[in-house]
């Protein structure tokens, strides 16, 4: 039993191992900017790099602009297919499964075949335009999640009764769908808020093929130029990609305390 | 004009149809109960009153006021259903308050009638609950008050008592109708429990395969069934099948045993056809000195104690009868094998016409 209980911890240790020692490597690494000594040099280089900050900042407005127009899409999506189109959900969810078969590279293509400056509807004519694209582009990425952790967190309420008490004493579709449902939903809009907001800040194809100055593309740009940056800058972004899953753990425990179904 | 007219009404699912041609009206201040088994139709009509059906034919009207056309949101029906449906993420206080809230009502306004629902079903205390913190029949206590808050016109209730233990659902529904008699509030009420709808209805509405098999007062429904279906369905009851021997005098024959019918057999029946005839089990007894002036002679095949009555089956001919007796501290149950005679008024013997 004894054995059988070290061998286990071995193997976790092992397991652990793989992915904690590159990972305190290119911590150390991103720390010998200064010779001899261990120093935040790196960390203090890259904060003050104007161009960390504005790419930085472009990715958290996209982010959070994603997570919005993302959020209107598909609550109301999950809600009205559970509530009238059950029979649609497996072509739903077919749909929304799409991005994860087809690679970023070719969606950004069809996207700028479909609406470069010289066609019917010219987003990358603008900068506003493409920053428009980009936005929808992120959307479509983080559906697979969003539409899954909305459609979870809607499986725990009963929808169809909660609207119809709702109609019966006078609220409109507006009032159900924002005092009834959303707040229910929350839980579940808040997880793929958050998982929406890792794939935003660290996504490198769709801002570089449509030339937008977001966060992956500047991650690239210092990993081919500089030395202790880019290890400095993968450590950030993994420490906000850990804060997204902490914040999304935060949450789902916020939600087994929440009021639930009789 | 009644309060709640139901005409002609007709639902389809597809090829199915399940309410054909069901008229109704119901009176203010009215309690009717829709009972039926499972698929039966008694829910989709509520439903079609509440506005979450659309008719395939016929029109709903309240107060003379066509529904057909209307929402339901625009339609001031409060509804209370089976799954309690208390919105999850509001209080108390704030379930109660929501269709207040949609109707523009001031807050202090708001706040006096949800205290005045809160006190109708006595958990004032609990308005800063969330739904989660409270048992089924407090959740459902709320749901009522939020449903009668904003004084509907009619007040639906489908299958409200169905998820509660035996014993809050007695109560409650006691507190169903003592609140429903002092609002006055019409009030439809579906469900499956006969002695649900038999305690607390001023007309039950028995429904079989879309039609309404019989609409009467509940002691008319009990005590006079109208169709086999009825009989069967409301409470427990023996149907005999018996020969006819003589139409115009009314006799019968239950294997070799002749009896005489008070009911009249009817002009179409002749000597030598079988009627169905309904005997509730309440209405024999085979105690000493029990009246009655009818009498069977039979075995006794089975014995049953439940506690207040002794349900006993007695084989006549090819029938079995059941009948239930009082329990007596000095009388012992009649044993199997026993040949014992039962006795009962003849015109508690119904004659099944359909």
């Amino acid at each position: 039993m004894k054995t059988q209980k070290i061998g286990a911890w071995i193997a976790v240790l092992f397991g652990a191992s793989y992915f904690i020692v590159p990972l305190i490597a290119t911590f150390e690494f991103s720390l010998r900017m200064r010779r001899g000594e261990y120093s935040f040099d790196a960390y203090r280089s890259v904060f003050s790099d104007i161009q960390f900050r504005e790419s930085f900042s472009y990715s958290i407005m996209m982010a959070i602009l994603t997570i919005i127009f993302g959020v209107l899409l598909v609550v109301p999506t999950a809600y009205w297919v559970r509530l009238r189109l059950p029979q649609m959900r497996p072509v739903v969810e077919f749909i929304t499964l799409m991005p994860l078969v087809i690679p970023a590279i070719v969606i950004v293509f069809g996207y700028l075949r479909l609406y470069n400056s010289s066609s019917y509807i010219p987003f990358t004519g603008s900068a506003r335009g493409t920053d428009m694209l980009l936005m929808f582009s992120f959307m479509t990425l983080s559906l697979p999640y969003m539409y899954r952790s909305v459609d979870t967190a809607m499986r725990t309420i009963d929808v169809g009764t909660l609207t119809e008490a709702a109609q019966s004493l006078g609220a409109s579709w507006p009032t159900i769908m924002f005092k009834c449902i959303f707040p229910n939903v929350m839980s579940g809009v808040l997880s793929g808020a958050f998982i929406t907001f890792a794939i935003v800040i660290g996504e490198f194809t769709m801002p570089s093929l449509l030339n937008r100055p977001a966060f992956g593309p500047y991650l690239q740009l210092i990993g081919a130029n500089r030395a202790y940056e880019p290890p400095a800058l993968a450590i950030i972004a993994f420490a906000i990609t850990w804060g997204c899953m902490a914040l999304l753990q935060l949450v789902s425990r916020f939600s087994k305390s929440a009021p639930s179904k009789p | 004009m009644s309060f709640l007219e139901l005409s002609g009404i007709q639902k389809s699912f597809g090829p199915v149809q399940v309410v054909k041609d069901f008229d109704m009206t119901i009176e203010k201040g009215e309690f009717v109960s829709f009972l039926g088994p499972s698929g039966c139709g008694k829910t989709t009509i509520l439903r079609m009153v509440a506005g979450f059906e659309t008719p395939s034919a016929g029109t709903v009207v309240i107060n003379g006021r066509n529904q057909n056309e209307l929402k339901p949101n625009q339609r001031n029906i409060g509804m209370v259903f089976q799954a309690y449906a208390l919105f999850p993420n509001m209080t108390v206080h704030d379930n109660v308050a929501f269709g207040l809230k949609i109707a523009g009502m001031e807050k202090s306004a708001i706040d006096a009638r949800v205290k005045e629902m809160l006190g109708l079903i006595h958990l004032g205390h609990l308005a800063d609950r969330f739904p989660y913190q409270m048992s089924g029949g407090q959740q459902q206590r709320v749901a009522l008050a939020r449903a009668l808050a904003p004084k509907p016109q009619v007040l639906l209730l489908d299958e409200p008592l169905s998820a509660l233990d035996a014993k809050i659902r007695v109560s409650l529904r006691e507190e169903i109708r003592m609140i429903q008699q002092q609002l006055g509030i019409t009030t439809v009420f579906v469900t499956h429990d006969q002695e649900e709808a038999l305690s607390i209805s001023d007309r039950i509405v028995v429904m079989n395969s879309g039609r309404a098999d019989q609409i009467g007062t509940p002691f008319d429904i009990y005590n006079k069934p109208a169709t086999r279906f009825v009989a069967s369905f409301v409470g427990t009851l023996n149907l005999i099948e018996a020969k006819v021997v003589d139409p115009a005098t009314n006799r019968i024959v239950i294997g070799d045993q002749g009896i005489t019918l008070r009911e009249p057999l009817g002009s179409t029946v002749k000597a030598g056809d079988t009627v169905s005839l309904a005997l509730r089990p309440e209405a024999g007894s085979i105690a000493e000195g029990a009246k009655g002036d009818t009498a069977l002679t039979g075995e006794v095949v089975s014995s049953n104690f439940l506690g207040s009555v002794i349900r006993t089956r007695m084989k006549v001919g090819d029938a079995v009868i059941s009948f239930d007796m009082f329990n007596a501290p000095g009388r012992s149950p009649p044993a199997v094998g026993e040949v014992s005679t039962l006795r009962f008024t003849a015109s508690d013997l119904l004659i099944i016409r359909e």
